[in-house]
């Protein structure tokens, strides 16, 4: 199958990019708005095309479990969700970082707490790059602005999560999901028949077992580990920081935004240009890793940065250490599902510079 | 210490009445006396040898008294979150079909927090082996109620007994299984003298036969004894649970094949 370029939902490129991608096994739960992922890989047979593995779980919690087992066994395996049925693998995500397993969760993200609601949100922007369960650890985590991201996050996503050996996640929302943009696909790649040397695969007489657990009793080796653990983020955090800018250049005025909102921050950038305000945006792509020079170094060049976010002030905390107070720093989001206007972010950046 | 004279002589092999499987390792195992674990854990090695299946064996262990199983038998294992074995080992059998791939896991584990992938997985027809062990308690938090404690026993949160009135009543995980198509070969077992190891032994070796013709889910309880939970001898134990959990969780064969397949198996001596 040859690079294709295709009209398609977020979700349905999620899906056409995962069998792309070589990916061996997809375990899920429908939940909207993200259904359309499994019901598309469930049309699609991959297991026809490409031996790609695909079941519908009896819950989120298994769901994951199932990625842990077949990460486990070294597979490229994936799963995806959206934030209630995120915060249900949360038990799962803590296991598989703690045992170092790579894997792709997608969190097609809604608006919260609880059952809330299904518009599109970034109100699980610190479940994601906080760790979300239990425990010292980090997932990698990835943000697409559009349709073409979600399907290119998809390979990158397993690259990054086999090469650190850490649970990867693209963190999407509503929006991105059910939107329909038209998509470069890459070529079908095969999927690997090599196994990873800590892969279950049964014990063969020229290895030890191997064991895939995230148990130590002995505090003093469980440091060990988690030092180890602490290394390995460190290590992320040096290489794998990804952002754009976007009009940064002559910036008096600084946007900082994700996904959606950096979509709708863009607009914003060019209205208030045209009002002749100096306004740029930095887009964060990786949220953990976060760009923390990049915007630190924007922050000693403008009068003033605003974190756009459809949360009640989660990513906007990120900014604040990044900048380290070389400028003021504020937030302006919708949250229960409502996406913010360019007009209403220009507005608002007009209303924080009379008061500056 | 003192070499005691003759030994090579006395172990031939025709003398010999017990060698420890080479798939155990040598770990000194963590179980109290008297514990049905560790006769379990020496029959399911036995059974891996014999059929030369430690290369192709991939085991689930869970969260319970067995959590550290995979220190014990020498294959390739994955320790999974409470209860979520039989997710992990779906997943593992879906992608490498040709494995020999089982779960061990104890009541608290299969029968509370893991009831819906139990149940779930065994309603799928998920081509594994769930073994099962029963022995009424919770042994590694130390002795709480389980799912599996009989009515009117004590424990340490059901301290004058249990109620089922305001406690519920004990799940029967291997009857309720047992009703679903997607099993195949549903058996209770036990390990507390040496003919019913044999039995539980030759349950296991079905089980893995069976495995190899795709049909289904195999699931075997092993009612066992919890010595130290119970506060009992092992002796006192083992009778308490002939006379108790027997009554309650009747040995036999829950499901069978309709027809016995034909296995084609080489089978091993020690049945």
């Amino acid at each position: 199958m040859e690079r294709e370029l295709r009209l398609m939902k977020g979700n349905e490129a999620v899906a056409e990019a995962a069998i792309r991608a070589g990916a061996d096994g997809y375990f899920g739960y429908p939940i909207t708005p993200q259904s359309e992922i499994i019901e598309y890989l469930m049309e699609a047979d991959p297991y026809q095309r490409t031996g790609m593995v695909v079941l519908q779980a009896e819950s989120e919690l298994a769901a994951i479990n199932m990625v842990y087992g077949g990460a486990g066994c070294g597979k490229k395996v994936m799963t995806t969700s959206s934030s209630p049925g995120i915060s249900l693998m949360q038990e799962g995500l803590t296991y598989i970082a703690g045992a170092e397993l790579p894997c792709l969760i997608v969190n097609v993200a809604r608006g919260g707490p609880g059952l809330g609601t299904i518009q599109p949100s970034q109100s699980d922007y610190f479940q994601s790059v906080k760790g979300g369960g239990h425990g010292d650890y980090h997932l990698i985590v990835l943000a697409p602005a559009s349709v073409q991201e979600m399907a290119d996050f998809v390979e990158l996503g397993f690259d990054l999560a086999f090469k650190y050996r850490n649970p990867a996640m693209i963190l999407s929302d509503g929006a991105i999901g059910q939107m329909m943009e038209k998509v470069w696909l890459g070529p079908q790649k095969e999927r690997s028949t090599a196994s990873p040397a800590w892969a279950t695969t049964g014990k063969t007489p020229d290895r030890k077992r191997n064991i895939i657990t995230s148990l130590e009793l002995d505090p003093n080796r469980q440091e060990i580990f988690n030092l180890k653990l602490v290394d390995k983020y460190n290590e992320i955090r040096k290489n794998e920081v990804r952002y754009e800018e976007f009009q940064c250049d002559d910036a008096e005025y600084l946007f900082v935004a994700y996904g959606t909102c950096a979509r709708v921050c863009q607009k914003s950038v060019e209205l208030a240009r045209e009002q002749g305000l100096k306004v740029g945006l930095l887009r964060p792509i990786t949220l953990f890793p976060f760009p923390v020079d990049p915007i630190n170094n924007l922050a000693g060049r403008v009068k003033l940065i605003l974190a756009v976010e459809m949360s009640a002030g989660q990513m906007v905390e990120d900014v604040r250490l990044a900048v380290n107070g070389k400028a003021p720093v504020h937030y302006y989001g919708r949250i229960g599902g409502m996406i913010p206007t360019p007009d209403e972010v220009v507005e608002n950046l007009k209303k924080l510079i009379t008061e500056l | 210490m003192k070499e005691v004279t003759g030994l090579k002589e006395i172990i031939k092999p025709e003398n010999l009445a017990y060698r420890k499987s080479n798939i155990l390792t040598d770990e000194i195992m963590h179980y109290c006396p008297g514990c049905g674990h560790s006769t379990t854990h020496r029959i399911l090695a036995e059974i891996i040898e014999e059929e030369g299946l430690q290369q192709d064996s991939i085991g689930v262990s869970p969260v319970g008294c067995s959590v550290f199983l995979y220190n014990y038998i020498d294959i390739d294992w994955q320790e999974a979150a409470h209860g979520r074995a039989p997710a992990l080992a779906t997943a593992i059998k879906r992608l490498l079909p040709e494995k020999f791939v089982f779960t061990y896991q104890g009541d608290g584990d299969l029968a509370a927090i893991g009831t819906a992938e139990t149940i779930h997985t065994c309603n799928r027809g998920e081509n594994i082996l769930i073994i099962f062990i029963n022995n009424g308690i919770y042994g590694m938090t130390g002795g709480q109620m389980a799912p599996t404690t009989l009515p009117g026993m004590k424990s340490s949160t059901s301290p004058f007994g249990r109620d089922v009135k305001s406690m519920g009543n004990p799940l029967k995980m291997t009857d309720l299984v047992a009703t679903l198509p997607g099993t195949y070969y549903v058996t209770r077992q036990s390990v507390h003298t040496p003919a019913n190891v044999k039995k539980t032994k030759k349950a296991i070796r079905k089980a893995v036969q069976y495995q190899k013709l795709n049909r289904g889910t195999c699931f075997i309880e092993v009612v066992s004894n919890c010595p130290s939970g119970w506060k009992m001898t092992p002796t006192q134990a083992n009778k308490w649970m002939e006379e108790n959990m027997f009554p309650f969780y009747p040995l036999g064969d829950l499901k069978i094949p309709s027809e016995e397949p034909d296995l084609n198996s080489k089978t091993g001596k020690n049945d």
